[in-house]
């Protein structure tokens, strides 16, 4: 196993052209290593979501390219992209893009699902994954009837349950509480992560930076600077 | 794909209110589609309903008739030279004819009189009361138990009338599969007394009744049947005869097909709003299905089944409710020309699919040109 995650080289994303060409990401190159939290931080319009973007395989960049465990992503075609998403990245989007009208161990169970499994045995394996987040009661539940902290959780759940390399959070506590958005940051760094996986956060929330092992600053779409997490657990 | 397809399925049934928006249009739009197409095939039934009831494998007649109640007479010499054509086991005159009965509180009531052949009775109804042989007693006619019998105050077995100023006796009741269109009773009789009491020209056969030997002798008959300068049909030909008279040459056709059409558009606007509604509202759905890996002919599947599970019970409840409903009239109005068939069913189904197809078409393109990366941008 490469200590190295993902590694990003030269990314450069504009759009428009001509006069109109705006550059929302510009020569950003770093690497996401194993067992690792980065942070993607910026004020608003930085190319945080952006880059997020490229590197999992969503949005494809004008320059540059992205290596995950070898493999050259952007080489892929697009079929084979869709593959890597579902087997290598776990989403938790900001506003968790649930569905209402599946219950909520449904929901886990989507990508496993999407990966052909047999439907009783994704239920099976999204159970066990609803326990790990603590939801195992509230399995059989719309999702729209839990908490902002349990939709939280579901998503996590949604997104470890195929068991993926890269955990991508795009503003996990942004339309939580404090004190939630720290348990849920905290339950992912004790739970979530481990030393075959990398998780990527983009956040302006600086209440959670400190569980961060790295930082990395984002400023008009360059990366202006990393910082190591202040209280490494 | 199948526990794709069943979340698909999940996502369309567990939204009930828009579920039920989408049942409802496709429903309305089947039911108004069988509904028109089915009062046009019960009306043609019964503009074809002599022809149905006489059960006669070929016709011939004038080349100039379009309609059964519309016979042109034909001299004797077409029935034995049809008689002579090779093929044919056996022929016989037919008459269909309107008369005037007198009844017997003195009002009078159209009737359509039909002359069977004296010798063999052939195309002869089922008789409810009475007996067959009866009606070579004198002034013998036997009634049709139909919706119309009314307007003759329901006569029996025995009942006196006068048709044309002659003396009639009703001698047997009889049940026939169809009734006629124009609302008027129907008596049979004899030919040679139908010819008798029903003032007519010359000529007094309105058809030959053919039974060809076998079915391979049929072409070889009309060939024959042509070259007299008449006309020879089948029965299902001359149905056809009958139907496309009426849909093209009286304006009914174009009626009932301007009314199909407004059906389908109802139901296509009522639906593909519905479901293009139904698809915009769940496309940050779709979004985040391809952000996690979905592939688009996933998705194209996915919304195809929520299509067609939408049409076919739609279609179910559209012909279910139609059903119910002529079952409804035919109880309270005995004489309502509708009728399902095959061909309507048909037809309202191809309309669905269409419906669902274009539905799909328009969901599919929105739904494929989502970007996961707008489900990241919120």
């Amino acid at each position: 196993m490469h200590d190295v995650a993902i590694e990003a080289r030269g990314l450069s994303k504009w759009f428009g052209e001509g006069d109109t060409r705006t550059y929302a990401v510009r020569e950003v190159s770093f690497e996401a290593r194993h067992n690792e939290i980065l942070y993607i931080v910026g004020p608003s319009g930085s190319g945080k979501t952006t880059l997020l973007s490229m590197i999992s395989g969503i949005l494809r960049p004008n320059v540059g390219n992205v290596q995950v465990e070898d493999v050259d992503l952007w080489a892929l075609d697009d079929n084979h992209i869709a593959d890597f998403r579902l087997n290598t990245v776990g989403f938790v989007f900001q506003d968790y893009h649930l569905f209402p009208r599946l219950t909520t161990v449904e929901n886990v169970a989507i990508p496993l699902i999407l990966k052909r499994r047999n439907w009783n045995e994704a239920i099976g394996e999204a159970m066990h994954c609803l326990e790990v987040v603590g939801l195992t009661g509230r399995a059989a539940l719309p999702p729209n009837k839990l908490s902002g902290g349990e939709q939280q959780r579901v998503a996590i759940a949604r997104a470890i349950v195929s068991a993926p390399d890269i955990l991508i959070f795009d503003e996990p506590t942004a339309s939580l509480d404090g004190d939630t958005g720290r348990k849920i940051i905290e339950f992912v760094k004790k739970e979530v992560l481990n030393e075959k996986r990398c998780i990527l956060i983009v956040t302006h929330d600086n209440r959670i930076f400190e569980y961060a092992d790295r930082i990395m600053a984002m400023e008009d779409g360059r990366v202006v600077g990393f910082n190591k997490g202040e209280n490494r657990a | 794909m199948r526990g794709i397809l069943k979340i698909a399925y999940k996502l369309l049934v567990n939204d009930k209110g828009k579920f039920a928006a989408l049942l409802i249009g496709i429903t309305f739009a089947v039911f108004l589609m069988v509904n028109v197409t089915s009062m046009f095939a019960g009306m043609m039934m019964k503009a074809s309903a002599t022809v149905v009831n006489t059960g006669a494998k070929m016709w011939v007649m004038d080349r100039a008739v379009n309609t059964v109640a519309s016979s042109i007479p034909m001299p004797d010499y077409v029935l034995n030279a049809v008689r002579s054509i090779s093929g044919v086991k056996y022929a016989v005159p037919f008459y269909s004819g309107a008369g005037l009965a007198r009844l017997g509180d003195g009002t009078y009531q159209g009737v359509t009189v039909l002359g069977l052949d004296d010798t063999s009775l052939y195309g002869r109804p089922a008789l409810i009361q009475g007996h067959i042989e009866d009606i070579y007693a004198e002034n013998g006619f036997i009634v049709v138990a139909d919706e119309e019998l009314p307007k003759l105050h329901n006569p029996k077995v025995g009942t006196e009338f006068e048709i044309n100023d002659n003396r009639g006796v009703i001698v047997g009741v009889a049940k026939v599969p169809a009734s006629g269109l124009f609302g008027v009773p129907t008596l049979y009789t004899t030919f040679s007394r139908a010819i008798q009491y029903i003032p007519s020209m010359r000529y007094t056969i309105s058809y030959v009744l053919v039974e060809p030997a076998s079915p391979a002798a049929i072409p070889h008959i009309k060939d024959e049947v042509e070259r007299l300068g008449y006309r020879a049909v089948t029965e299902t030909e001359f149905v056809a005869r009958n139907t496309s008279f009426y849909m093209w040459r009286t304006g009914m056709g174009i009626n009932i097909l301007i009314m199909t059409i407004i059906s389908f558009v109802v139901g296509l606007s009522i639906s593909g709003q519905a479901f293009y509604t139904f698809t915009l509202e769940n496309l940050d759905k779709f979004g985040a299905l391809k952000a996690i890996g979905a592939k688009g002919r996933e998705l194209v599947a996915m919304i195809l089944l929520q299509a067609g599970v939408t049409a076919l019970a739609g279609y179910g409840l559209g012909v279910g409710l139609c059903a119910f409903i002529i079952a409804l009239a035919k109880v309270r109005l005995k004489d309502y020309a509708s009728i399902v068939t095959m061909r309507n069913l048909g037809l309202a189904f191809g309309m669905v699919v269409v419906i669902a197809g274009i539905s799909s078409v328009i969901a599919v393109r929105k739904v494929l040109r989502v970007e996961p990366f707008e489900i990241f941008r919120g």
